[in-house]
This record gives structure tokens, sequence and C-alpha cells, in this order.
């Protein structure tokens, strides 16, 4: 029964952890029970138009948060105002926690924050308005020196004065040069940046130790799982050598070191199957898309990133939830962006694909 | 160390042992009993207030999206509560046997009983204070639960607190026990 009073490091235990983050973890809980339920998307798969949605999502949690919107609703503000829901959630949280909480979040938004600075190197290479760049950027992945973005003209200058001071720069400089961003293959560099905080987050998630520890290296250890095998799969028929698509696999996951080594060397989907199939837990993602004609490997992934998520609230006093919680959020707005998308395009038929939550 | 000239100088009885070899016997029993009483209400006043703190938390932060449970849950912080007074009735009752007649405790008459009272007190003292430091973190840790809980399904909020009531009569058996040494103990004439 230990008990650290000052400069925690790791989350308390069973009598120390509601000191710090106990308010927190409530909190969250409430919001979970806001997530949409079953019945929920009953009446939301049976609208005819989106002003009906927008009736529909008016009476559940989401409560008017389409209100201000002037003219007819399209799917792109539905999107826009449902991720503003969970950012608004997920910084009120983040204002209020210490660490090692407050750390623990800021690695949930670095993975958003690599989508924003692929997209930012892109647009400089392309010359874009730096104003629309930083429009297009997910609102979570922000990060203080995206002001000074308009004063890079050219990669060079993005790199020595913009991502250099961004919290992703050991990543950065870990693994890529000002040459590597002009002449590397943007897909590349993404998986790179992602692998390295991947690699990062699964090593904190072990100093945390404790329940946070349980449940998190479950959850990502099948992230990096299911981006091993979607690189493989993306890389036939590409000029990517076999090599290179070894060098971007997380070193961590159920795949690593034995089925990474192998799936290095398959060459079409078959191999892969055969090779991932042997491990228990993603026997059933495969065998359910291969019975399945509609169901793409991308849905199956995302139903098991569901169910591992649903877990982390499965305990008390850990932080597992808190990053469970943003990933069901974002889940619920593919969904309801999916729903009004086969509303609004009248393809009523594919309307029940979205993933159920809970 | 320096011997006393009379078999019975400082209090303390030479006859029957040889306080070189029994340090222990050298303490006072009034200071063994005081030390009894703060044991007894100092740790049950930790544990209770433990208990408050992590249930507080929770039902705080639960209350936000689910108003409702805010006053039901505040059974949790009444069964922290009987922890804490468990301990101060021990307190008390140490107390009172102190104050006593201490003016006959060191005659030859009530020496013995003296002696063993100062043990007694101690001793029960450490029964309620231990038992109410972790009865007041289980019902601490269990109350949280509860609070999370009741905000998601109303229906468990009566389950858990069954859970509660068998954690705050941990400390129920360190007061009875406390009671049984308390009325034995007896310093002085009575």
């Amino acid at each position: 029964m230990v008990v650290h009073l000052f400069g925690t490091k790791t989350p308390g235990n069973l009598f120390t952890f509601n000191c710090n983050d106990g308010y927190l973890e409530a909190i969250v809980r409430g919001f979970r029970s806001g997530i949409l339920s079953a019945s929920d998307y009953n009446n939301l798969v049976q609208c005819d138009n989106l002003e009906d949605m927008k009736l529909h999502l008016s009476q559940t949690d989401y409560g008017d948060f389409l209100a201000n919107e002037a003219g007819p609703i399209h799917t792109t503000t539905i999107q826009e105002r449902c991720t503003d829901k969970l950012v608004n959630e997920f910084n009120n949280i983040r204002n209020q926690a210490v660490e090692p909480l407050s750390t623990f979040l800021d690695y949930i938004t670095y993975g958003y924050m690599i989508d924003n600075i692929i997209l930012l190197i892109t647009g400089t290479l392309h010359e874009r308005d730096t104003v629309e760049l930083l429009e297009k950027c997910h609102p979570l992945g922000t990060f203080k020196s995206m002001a000074s973005l308009s004063v890079a003209n050219n990669v060079s200058d993005l790199y020595n004065n913009v991502l250099i001071d961004t919290p992703l720069a050991p990543y950065i400089q870990g693994a890529l040069s000002e040459e590597d961003l002009d002449e590397m293959n943007i897909e590349i560099i993404r998986n790179t940046l992602y692998k390295a905080y991947l690699e990062d987050f699964y090593r904190y998630c072990q100093a945390l130790g404790g329940e946070t520890e349980t449940y998190m290296c479950e959850i990502l250890a099948f992230e990096a799982d299911r981006r091993a095998i979607n690189i493989t799969i993306n890389s036939f028929g590409t000029d990517l050598s076999k090599d290179d698509r070894e060098k971007l696999y997380p070193a961590l996951g159920h795949l690593y070191p034995a089925g990474s080594a192998r799936l290095a060397k398959a060459d079409d989907v078959d191999q892969v199957t055969r090779i991932v199939s042997e491990y228990g837990q993603y026997r059933g993602i495969f065998n359910e898309v291969a019975a399945n004609q509609e169901k793409s490997l991308e849905d199956a992934f995302y139903e098991h990133e569901v169910k591992l998520n649903r877990t982390g609230f499965d305990t008390q006093f850990g932080y597992a939830l808190f990053y469970s919680y943003t990933k069901l959020r974002e889940q619920e707005v593919r969904n309801i962006v999916w729903i009004a998308e086969c509303i609004s395009q009248g393809m009523k038929s594919k309307v029940n694909h979205y993933i159920p939550i809970f | 160390m320096a011997t006393p000239n009379s078999t019975i100088e400082w209090g303390i009885d030479f006859t029957h042992y040889d306080p070189r070899a029994y340090f222990l016997a050298t303490i006072d029993p009034v200071a063994w009993a005081a030390l009894g009483c703060y044991i007894a209400m100092g740790l049950s006043g930790v544990g209770a207030a433990w208990g408050f703190s992590i249930i507080g938390s929770s039902l705080m932060g639960a209350a936000v999206k689910a108003p409702r449970i805010r006053s039901r849950n505040l059974v949790s912080i009444i069964f922290c509560e009987a922890v804490a007074i468990f301990g101060i009735i021990v307190a008390l009752m140490t107390s009172t046997k102190i104050g006593s007649n201490t003016s006959t405790a060191y005659n030859t008459g009530f020496y013995a009983m003296t002696y063993s009272s100062g043990y007694k007190l101690f001793w029960s003292g450490v029964v309620t204070g231990g038992c109410g430091l972790f009865s007041g973190l289980c019902v601490g840790v269990v109350g949280s639960g509860c609070a999370l809980a009741d905000a998601q399904n109303p229906v468990l909020f009566v389950k858990v607190l069954i859970v509660e009531i068998f954690g705050s009569a941990i400390s129920m058996f360190g007061l009875i026990v406390s009671i049984v040494f308390t009325t034995k103990a007896q310093i002085g004439a009575s």
C-alpha cells in the first residue's frame, strides 16, 4: 500500500487512483453512457432524410448540435459537428488532467498529429494555401507551432521551423532527415512515424503498469498487427521491396517477431490469410471475411477494434477507458456519417453496415 | 544503569523482575493506555477520511451525467462515517478508564490490575484502529464502484450496497472486541 504523494509517475493503485484521476474517470464513464445504443441506431436507420436524422439525434446525447446550421444539412456538416463534440469532451478531460494522465492523453493525440503533419507536408510540397490546410487538419491533433506554418515555403523550412517544435520531433528525428521528406513516398513517411509512435506508446503503457498495462497493451498489440497486415496487403503490386516493407512493421503485437518475418515474405492475400489465421485471435476475422461477401477486411478490423475497446471499460483504476472512449466515439461518428451518406444517396440497402458499439 | 535504593522506587516494582532485562515493563501503564486511545481514534480517522476521499471524487464525476445518484449514494458516506464513530467510542471509553483513581493506582493491592489494564487498553485501541483503517478503505473502494455502477444502471445500487454493508461490519467487530477488553480494564480503585 505505497502512497505516492508528490510527483506521481504511475497511476495509483486501488487506494490512491481516485486522488488524482477519480473524477475524470467518473466523467468519462458518464460520457460512455451517452454513446448511441442499438435502439438509437434503429431510429436513425429508418430516417428518410437528413432532417429526420437531425431530429432523432437531438433526442440523444448529441442534443441540438446542428441547431445553428443554416440551410440544408450536408453529411460533411454532420461529420464536422459530431467530431467537434468529441473534441470538446476530450479537451475538457485533457485540461483537467494531471501527470501521468496528461501524458497518456497526449499520446492519444499523437496519432492524429501524425495525420495532420502528413497533410501539411503534402500541402507544402504541392504549394497549397496554408489556411485551407489548417482547416482540413483534425482538431485533436493540433500543435502549437501550427501557427508558424505560413512561414514555411518549402519542405526544408517546414522541417527546421515547424516539425522540430512538435511533440513528434523525437519520432521525426529518429527516422527521417530533410532529404527523406522530399524524396520518400508520403505513405512510407506516415507509416514510419506511426511505427515509432506505436512503439513509444506501448513502452509508456508498460511503464505505467497495473490495469492500464493489461488493457492498453492488448489494444495496441492489435493496432500494430492490423497495420502490419494492411501494409502487406496494400504493398502487393507496388514497387515497395520486401525489406522496406519489413522495416515498416511495428516491433510489437502478437504477430511480432515470427509472424512479421513471414508476412514480409508473403506474395499474395492467400498467403497472408494463411499466416495470420494461425494466430487464434485473428482466425475469426479472416473466416468472417471469407464467409460474408459484403464484409470487407477493414470492416472486420473495425469490429474487432470495437470489441477490444469495449473491454477498456471493464475495470476501475486504469487509464484504458480514456483511450477506448475516444476510439469508440470516433467509430460512432463514422457510423453516423455512413448512415447519413446511405440515406442522402438513396442506398438504403447498405444502411445496416454500420458497426454496432454497445 | 543505576539501581534504586529500595525495591519500590520510581513507582516500579523491582521485586518481580529486573528492569534492565524487561525494558517495556518500565513504561508506565497510563502511557500505554493513552497511546491506545490515540491509535483507536487516529487510525479509524485515517481509514474513514481515506474512504471519504475515494468515494467523493467518483461520486462527483458520476453525478455530472446522472444527477439522480446524488442523494442516495450519500449512504456510502454514512458507512464511512460509522467507522470513525466506532473509533471515538473506544477512545472515549479508554479515556474514562484512565481518568479514574490514578492516586490509588500504584498502591500494592491495585498494582497488578493497573499494569494489566494498561496493556488491555493499548491493544484494544490497536484492534479498533487497525480494523477501522482497513474497513474505511474497503467501504471507500466499494462505494466508488457503487456510484459508478448506479450511474449506468439504477438496479445495481442496492446490490453493491450489500457488499458495502459487509465492509462496514469489519470495524464493528473491532469495536466489539475493544469494548470487551475495555470494560475489564481498571486503573486504581473502582
